[in-house]
């Protein structure tokens, strides 16, 4: 094995105790990063911009710290960011034609509070454009392929933050969630991928999608890779007014959690014939071994997650064709000049604006205009409030709610193109979580003929410590079915 | 329930979208899909129920009405298509 193989290869937790040992030198750690990006990132089709000199720059800074012993857990670990999170001087483009050449003149809170702890940037990552889809094929700019299996998507819409972190481009990066955008692609890339809850991890500098429902949150090759890049990025954040008014998520408790007597309800809703059988029936299995453990596993009904998925393509393409209007071509982005000020803001987004974005738009405007408001949009803010309240009485008398991340495993690129619908309707496990605002995660239970499947936890809002603490007892009860792709 | 293909353009003018008439009419096919969908929400009965427009609730949440940090003029107006003078141009809206 190469030096670079190996240092590719460590978790963010090893790569830190190794820099903070001197067995590694910030520098050393970065190039062996970009290095791996330029030779394999080609086929992997992870990153969509790469500023080597900035890394390399950014990895001096961290070294000195280093040196001076003023080293937190992240100082000279590289991260990857997803390209609808803010960085200066860097083109943040949410994988959109209406973007091209936009550079923040600001960093999002997350990436200013990674700089401050002397964490590097390392590039910015491929997504579904504006985040919305599954796949990351809604990307204007490439394709994604899933590092299990290059004939396959990572899933989205943060694949490329998923496929950098399982194909050893980066060993932790950012994505974002807004209806499983975080653990989808960590279920079908055999990683981990945790969504806060809603308002611990700042949205200044995200671009929004859906605001009620979007965290900014951390993929790891472990649960605890994943809750140390998390306890970085949150805390109450003045320049985001749904920040919540609590400290960061604190890690003291990490490694304390037991299954033993681990009390968790598994809704029927989420666990229906509707996935692939080799899922499900992995998933039982899983279940047994948790059982085994002494946890109690008992099935409940929560009927609105029936509902979930409907609500979610109602509230979410509402907030985004609100939030989406600020691309008119007059202060930032591309700019397509036609006849008069509505005409040239029509053109600049008829044209900068890919398909998927578009028919977002038209859902939510349509939505939300005279006379189907109150059909459609009222009733998906009742139909979530319902939601909300079926799942507190849960968490009241069960720990966690565990459920398939995904009812299927990576599927191949161009798979849904004939029926985009029903790729939507496989986001059903996820979509919870954000319409309550609660904290979730995906971790890998085992594969299904070759491919990652993904546990979700969910836990009550503000659960997130006990969360991630519930998700590492149950990697370790998973340690021997944890394995690394055949990477190229 | 179904939209029609005028619905489609005017909603596509509501949200200031320029679409060609291969793409109204596509949007049409997506759009009916969906609403297919939406019908199973539209006739549940919630009763008075409020509903819930955030996942978490804040009341006030007022900043310090303080001067802080501010963006420069000239790195605000670094990304716009057409500037001059320290200025957003935009196109001409009342005509001579």
């Amino acid at each position: 094995m190469s030096n670079q193989e190996t240092i590719t290869s460590l978790s963010a937790a090893d790569l830190s105790a190794k820099l903070k040992a001197k067995e590694l030198s910030a520098v050393e750690v970065t190039t062996a990063f970009l290095d791996r990006i330029d030779s394999v990132d080609p086929t992997y089709g992870a990153f969509l911009a790469v500023d080597r000199e900035k890394a390399i720059a950014e990895a001096e800074k961290a070294q000195s710290l280093l040196d001076s012993g003023d080293a937190g857990p992240l100082t000279g670990v590289p991260v990857a960011i997803k390209d609808n999170i803010s960085t200066t001087g860097i083109e943040t483009t949410c994988a959109s034609k209406i973007l091209k050449g936009y550079v923040p003149p600001f960093d999002a809170t997350v990436v200013s509070m990674l700089k401050a702890q002397g964490a590097v940037i390392l590039g910015k990552t491929n997504l579904d454009e504006f985040a919305m889809g599954s796949s990351t094929e809604t990307s204007a700019y490439k394709l994604t392929r899933n590092p299990w299996d290059t004939t396959r998507t990572p899933g989205g819409s943060s694949g490329g933050s998923a496929a950098a972190v399982a194909g050893n481009l980066a060993p932790l990066s950012l994505g974002s969630d807004t209806g499983g955008s975080i653990r989808l692609p960590a279920s079908l890339c055999g990683i981990v991928g945790f969504k806060p809850t809603y308002g611990r991890c700042s949205r200044y500098g995200l671009i929004a999608f859906g605001s009620s429902l979007d965290q900014i949150g951390p993929f790891g090759k472990n649960v605890e890779d994943a809750a140390i890049l998390a306890a970085a990025t949150t805390g109450h954040d003045a320049m985001d007014s749904t920040s919540i008014q609590s400290p960061g998520i604190d890690l003291s408790g990490l490694k304390e959690g037991s299954l033993k007597g681990m009390k968790l309800a598994l809704p029927v809703e989420m666990f229906g014939d509707s996935g692939d059988p080799k899922v499900a029936a992995l998933i039982q299995d899983a279940l047994d071994r948790l059982r085994a453990a002494g946890a109690t596993v008992t099935e409940v009904s929560i009927e609105e997650i029936k509902y979930g998925v409907t609500t979610y393509y109602i509230i979410a393409p509402a907030e985004a064709s609100s939030n989406l209007a600020r691309f008119d071509g007059i202060r930032y982005g591309a700019r397509q000049e036609s006849k008069g000020h509505i005409g040239l803001v029509e053109k600049t987004r008829g044209e900068g604006f890919g398909h998927e974005v578009k028919a977002r738009i038209m859902i939510g405007t349509y939505a939300l205009s005279a006379g189907y408001y109150d059909a459609f949009y009222t009733k998906a803010q009742q139909v979530r409030a319902h939601m909300r309240e079926k799942f507190l009485q849960t968490f009241q008398e069960f720990d966690f709610v565990v459920s398939p991340t995904s009812p299927v495993t990576a599927f191949k690129l161009g798979e849904f193109d004939a029926d985009p619908l029903a790729m939507k309707l496989l986001d059903y496990c996820t979509i919870p979580a954000n319409m309550i605002g609660a904290p979730a995660i995906s971790l890998n239970v085992g594969y299904s003929d070759g491919l990652p499947v993904g546990l979700q936890l969910m836990g009550a809002p503000m659960a997130d410590e006990a969360l991630l603490a519930a998700a590492y007892a149950v990697e370790r009860e998973f340690a021997d079915v944890q394995h690394t792709p055949q990477l190229l | 329930m179904s939209i029609s293909l005028d619905e489609v353009r005017h909603v596509a003018k509501l949200a200031r979208l320029e679409l060609d008439e291969s793409e109204v009419l596509s949007f049409q096919a997506e759009l009916n899909a969906l609403l297919g969908h939406f019908s199973d929400i539209a006739s549940l009965n919630m009763g008075g129920a409020e509903g819930q427009s955030h996942a978490v609730s804040h009341v006030n949440a007022w900043a310090e009405d303080l001067v802080g940090p501010m963006l420069p003029r000239d790195a605000a107006l670094k990304n716009a298509p057409v500037s001059k003078a320290g200025l957003f141009i935009v196109p001409m809206i009342i005509e001579e």
